[in-house]
């Protein structure tokens, strides 16, 4: 019973990290009903920029903030050089312009920093502290408390401020908010920015556990293409829940089922992904919606 | 005379290349065969995509995965079972194709971006879920193919017509994948000329509306899935057989992204496309690390870096670039150009006898 809680708290870690990140897809799919394939390579970016500050001496607290800020001035250029152009193009074209990125993204990560992994320092310290019977790190937990104010914040900002109300309306009914004065491309870019943060929120805090480089987010991708699955596309809350739900499956799952550890463990939110889809394809918190043509 | 030159340009486009194709191993060495062959099964495999992204509108991420249950099914066949790689090669098709077919259903009720999530997710475990079963797979030993022998008859039709001893290997492979290329893309262009190419596209381009005119959706696009499985398996299977080595890690996430690279680049929705499309696959990485290696101004270090992260960079601005500047790929800027060319010749007054525009743009 102590193993399996503590094999728990250490899944709802790891699905805070895909909550983070499966959160990014569900606003960029709501704000364009587009899967974007780069956000795992442009957090891995922001986690490369936060690990040469890191290096350069500067405090832990200090860079987070930062890179974040960084990750965010990104995902708006990201938008405004690459997505806008193609804007208007069929979703198809918008999906394989994302993978290209991703490609490039993750070249040039090679390029910069090259092809060795790296391991990055974590805020928390390794030992673990005895909650009801079970042993948490203070790893896991500070993942965990980290994860929860960045959901709470971006909560907050999407449902009880003007601007999230205006990305909102931006995202849902382009025509209508533009006439009440929105700007809705600036609106998008926002929320391409805002997923760019949430999503490096997400790489700082699986670096220390996977070592930094290039190819590191993509596993982690994985994981969060079945939460958000899981979840629900379009569904903030879905991802939240759909992450913290295939962080502990995972976890369990490697720890207690024979054969499925290390790698194979991707083949568990692989079969997420496949049962979500047989099962309930409009995901835990999705609406099923009427098509038009 | 006057029949041949009312010909469509088209069927001397196809007997001129009928002819490059049929005549390049007499030309070239054997080993160039061999390389030619590569670009054969990538243009196969593309071609596959092809039908799925161009035809249909869903987007596949996983046909380099595809490619690895058709090359592995052979090696294993052909390894543990001492089948004749010949009759390995339709089994596999088969067996991928029914992959698909079976991944489709789940997948494509929604819309495309499930599919591509999905097998994105498959491209990923692949490796993995082939590392397992140790004893049919060899793990990640990988299994060891030996080349195959052309058969007498052929070796013996070729030194006839050429006067030289005979087939190498490499020319045997290569006339191999020529022939199973030019029946697949020969099908191809038969599906998507008739009427599950017309259902094909009117999908494509707008779901409801097909599906009001009463094309069974979910039925078309799974068999599309499957039938582009079928040919990512054949490829994979040649693949197999040709480099005669299979192993996990020879079928990356990597590979679908370049099979992928391939079918933009040649065009989506057209049926030349995909063989601009293998040559670009095949020979771009190459190319373009030959070069960077060769070029002495580039120090070492760079050049080994390159190795690793260029052709992500280079893959990637190609993908964007092509999305934004030309969505149908270099097919599609050459009959642009063509049109443009022709219209300017004939002036503007035939313009209006029930010209074919240039394809629109087709994602």
């Amino acid at each position: 019973m102590q193993e399996f809680l503590q094999q728990v708290i250490s899944g709802i870690a790891s699905g805070g990290i895909y909550a983070s990140l499966a959160l990014a897809l569900v606003l960029i799919y709501n704000a364009m009903g587009l899967v974007n394939f780069a956000q795992g390579e442009m957090a891995m970016l922001a986690t490369f920029f936060a690990f040469t500050l890191i290096g350069k001496g500067l405090n832990y607290w200090i860079v987070l903030p930062l890179a974040l800020a960084v990750a965010f001035v990104g995902g708006v250029v990201v938008q405004r050089i690459i997505i806008r152009p193609v804007e208007r193009a069929p979703v198809l074209a918008l999906v394989i312009v994302t993978l290209g990125l991703s490609s490039l993204i993750d070249g040039i990560a090679g390029f910069i920093y090259g092809y060795v992994p790296r391991s990055f320092p974590s805020p928390f310290s390794a030992s673990t502290v005895n909650i009801f019977g079970a042993f948490a790190s203070y790893q896991d937990l500070g993942v965990i408390g980290v994860s929860a104010i960045v959901l709470v914040l971006m909560y907050i900002l999407l449902q009880r401020t003007t601007v999230g109300l205006a990305m909102r309306a931006a995202a849902h009914h382009p025509g209508p908010s533009r006439l009440l004065g929105i700007r809705v491309s600036w609106m998008l870019a926002l929320g391409w920015g805002l997923a760019s943060a949430v999503g490096a929120v997400s790489g700082i805090m699986v670096a220390p556990l996977l070592l930094l480089q290039p190819t590191m987010m993509q596993t982690v991708i994985i994981y969060a293409f079945a939460a958000a699955v899981l979840g629900g596309i379009e569904s903030p809350l879905g991802a939240v829940v759909g992450g913290l739900i295939v962080g502990v499956v995972v976890n369990l799952a490697g720890a207690y089922l024979p054969g499925v550890g290390g790698d194979l463990q991707l083949a568990v939110a692989f079969a997420i992904i496949i049962a979500a889809l047989v099962v309930k394809p409009t995901g835990l918190f999705g609406r099923s919606v009427a098509r038009r043509a | 005379m006057k029949s041949l030159r009312e010909l469509s340009p088209r069927y001397v486009l196809l007997v001129v290349a009928a002819i490059f194709f049929i005549g390049l191993p007499t030309q070239v060495t054997s080993f160039q065969s061999f390389e030619w062959a590569e670009v054969l099964i990538f243009a196969i495999a593309i071609m596959g995509l092809n039908l799925l992204v161009g035809y249909s509108g869903q987007l596949s991420l996983g046909h380099g995965a595809l490619m690895a249950i058709g090359a592995y099914t052979t090696a294993i066949l052909v390894h543990r079972y001492n089948i004749n790689y010949l009759e390995t090669i339709p089994i596999a098709g088969l067996l991928t194709g029914l992959v698909g077919f079976l991944l489709g259903i789940p997948a494509l009720r929604l819309s495309p971006l499930y599919l591509a999530l999905a097998t994105f997710a498959l491209a990923v475990v692949t490796p993995s879920l082939i590392k397992r079963p140790e004893n049919l797979t060899l793990g990640v030993h990988g299994i060891l193919l030996l080349p195959p022998e052309p058969p007498d008859w052929a070796s013996s039709l070729f030194g006839a017509v050429t006067g030289t001893p005979g087939l190498t290997s490499e020319q045997w492979l290569y006339y191999l994948c020529l022939a199973l290329a030019g029946v697949l893309f020969w099908v191809a262009w038969n599906i998507v000329g008739r009427r599950p190419g017309r259902a094909l596209k009117a999908i494509r381009d707008g779901e409801t509306a097909a599906a009001a005119f009463g094309v069974n959706v979910a039925g078309y696009k799974t068999i599309a899935f499957g039938l582009s499985a079928f040919y990512a398996g054949i490829a994979g299977s040649l693949y197999g057989i040709a480099t005669g080595y299979v192993h996990p890690d020879t079928f990356p996430l990597t590979l679908s992204l370049q099979l992928l690279v391939g079918a933009v680049i040649g065009g989506l929705g057209s049926i030349v496309g995909p063989l601009f499309g293998g040559l670009f696959t095949f020979w771009l990485p190459l190319v373009s690390g030959q070069y960077v290696s060769s070029q002495s101004w580039i120090p070492d270090q760079v050049s080994s870096v390159f190795a690793d992260a260029g052709p992500a960079v280079t893959y990637g601005a190609l993908l964007i670039l092509i999305m934004i500047f030309a969505p149908n790929g270099v097919v599609g800027l050459i009959l642009s150009a063509y049109y443009r060319l022709r219209s300017r010749l004939r002036g503007a007054g035939e313009r209006t006898t029930g010209q074919m525009p240039p394809d629109p743009q087709t994602v």
